[in-house]
């Protein structure tokens, strides 16, 4: 069934884009990510204009986070003041990202943009996580699947000024780095219209040191204000939000994540985790390959303006 | 007395030999929910009050085209071994769809002064003034060839049928990924390449129902749109876990 998106001005298959969601949403509920970073290049693949591709994204995230974060609550697992210092960093950030987007946009570098972000990050985080599985795998074979807890070292982080208490967390730490990890997650969410979650998970176990039971329960709060003032950003500048797009991903996205969440808890934790990186490597790859192979049409179509 | 009645002859010369008169299988294209693309048939007579004549070939051309808007052209090119955008041309009018449909090849029953005049070619519809690259041919060139795959551009050069010199009928398809405006359909007689009469009407392209009003919504109400976006999305998300822990009971 063909369907005439409003804001995108295409028209594409309804079921594709709810298997796309569906797809998405299982490896988001495996792996615990917000699965913006795969989506958004797939949207691309399947001829959404970028612009509306990354705004609507950063729509559709709101809605699986919001879905997770409260899964999280009742669990008690979300720093809510962490989560605080983290979102005021967020929402300079995500301004900043969208004067960004904006000001490439006109110069027509934001697909280059996006690209470059998306294959950096990506290329960074799949090979760290890699590697950081293949030892965890190694090492649990050797200690017979029994993990030995690591004492938490104190770094630079821990010499900054303006301390503060971080209770749920059980952290007393000052609030500059996780404002700049804020900031950072920020702009890219603007950018590569992704929650972030990839970035700033491991950003706040390895240089914040909190604990991994508060940490995805906290991305996911910070997440969805993130994502939901970026989506308004794009809406009221871009006008680049398409509705009936993020209701299709949605519907799939959601049913998807759950049958995603019991697949994950049948799986080792350190085996999810080489798959994810694997996963995150490839899709790094294919964009990689697509800036340094000669593209079949060099020419490309922008609306005018001087 | 003679002179009197070759004079009034003169006079209502103006008459013309061969007039078009047109119908057309739609009035209006409406863009829906589930639009697929659609198709417009144009179908039109020849009036004479002469006989056919003989002495040079009939021309039938229908030209439908689309609302202009600029359009930027970009050309990538490899910079330090990545292919980034470098060069781009700004094209001032270019439609954002055009379809040429004659009953024989355009240059057959066109002489190139009455396409420089009428700019009936796809390349004469793109004027870009201001180019200052110096190969602008081939932007305006990657531009028609771009959206001669997407369906946008065409040239049908056998597209209208011409039944006993006098009736025609030609079926321009339009594709799913149309522009909203008027399209402005122009139906051209031509003798020997010389126009001898033109017909020109309207065909709106309109988004219709929810498609209508989300559009508007997203343009004029943007940060109601945005809100309103968001209120789904959390609905949705709040709704997906409520129901889900409702049956993991």
């Amino acid at each position: 069934m063909q369907i005439y998106l409003p804001i995108a001005e295409v028209s594409v298959n309804a079921f594709l884009l709810l298997g796309l969601g569906g797809i998405v949403g299982v490896l988001s509920g495996m792996f615990g990510v917000g699965g913006g970073f795969l989506m958004t290049p797939l949207l691309f693949f399947i001829g959404i204009p970028p612009a509306v591709a990354v705004a609507t994204e950063a729509n559709q995230i709101v809605a699986s986070s919001f879905s997770g974060v409260l899964a999280h609550l009742k669990r008690k697992t979300v720093d809510l003041r962490m989560g605080t210092v983290l979102l005021i960093g967020g929402l300079v950030g995500s301004g900043l990202g969208i004067i960004i987007f904006n000001y490439l946009k006109a110069m027509g570098q934001v697909e280059l943009l996006v690209q470059l972000c998306y294959v950096v990050f990506l290329g960074m985080i799949g090979t760290l996580m890699f590697f950081e599985s293949l030892k965890a795998i190694r090492k649990s074979k050797k200690a017979g699947g029994v993990s030995v807890p690591t004492r938490r070292k104190h770094n630079w982080v821990h010499n900054l000024p303006f301390k503060m208490k971080f209770r749920v967390s059980g952290l007393y730490i000052s609030v500059i780095p996780p404002l700049i990890v804020g900031v950072l997650v920020g702009v890219l969410a603007a950018i590569m219209g992704v929650g972030g979650g990839f970035i700033m998970v491991p950003a706040m176990i390895y240089l914040l040191g909190m604990p991994t039971k508060v940490v995805v329960g906290t991305s996911l709060f910070q997440i969805i204000f993130v994502t939901a003032f970026t989506t308004m950003l794009h809406a009221t500048t871009n006008f680049t939000v398409d509705i009936v797009l993020a209701v299709l991903l949605l519907v799939g996205g959601v049913i998807g994540a759950q049958i995603g969440t019991r697949i994950g808890v049948k799986m080792k934790a350190e085996q999810l985790r080489i798959w994810l990186a694997i996963m995150v490597l490839a899709v790094c790859g294919k964009l990689a390959f697509d800036l340094l192979v000669m593209p079949s049409e060099l020419f490309s179509l922008g609306t005018g303006g001087h | 007395m003679i002179r009197l009645l070759v004079l009034f002859l003169l006079i209502a010369a103006p008459v013309k030999a061969e007039e078009i008169v047109l119908g057309l299988s739609r009035d209006q294209v409406s863009i829906t929910a589930t639009f697929e693309g659609s198709e417009i048939l144009i179908f039109g007579a020849i009036k004479r009050d002469a006989p056919i004549r003989t002495d040079s070939d009939l021309g039938v051309i229908v030209t439908v085209a689309g609302p202009d808007m600029p359009v930027t052209v970009r050309k990538k090119d490899r910079r330090l071994g990545i292919w980034v955008n470098t060069e781009s041309v700004d094209v001032d009018v270019a439609p954002t769809f055009y379809a040429v449909a004659t009953n024989r090849p355009l240059t057959e029953i066109l002489t190139f002064t009455e396409d420089l005049n009428t700019r009936i070619s796809t390349q004469r519809a793109i004027r870009s003034v201001g180019a200052t690259v110096d190969s602008a041919e081939t932007f305006t060139e990657a531009l028609i060839r771009i959206r001669a795959n997407q369906g946008l551009y065409q040239t049908l050069p056998t597209g209208v049928l011409v039944q006993e010199e006098s009736l025609f009928r030609t079926l321009i398809p339009l594709p799913a990924n149309l522009t909203e405006g008027d399209y402005k359909a122009e139906i051209y007689l031509t003798r020997g390449g010389e126009i001898v009469d033109l017909y020109t009407t309207t065909i709106p392209v309109k988004k219709v129902g929810l498609e209508r009003w989300l559009y508007n919504l997203a343009h004029e109400n943007a940060f109601l749109y945005g809100l309103m976006s968001l209120s789904i999305a959390i609905a949705a998300g709040w709704g997906a876990s409520a129901i889900f822990t409702v049956l993991r009971r």
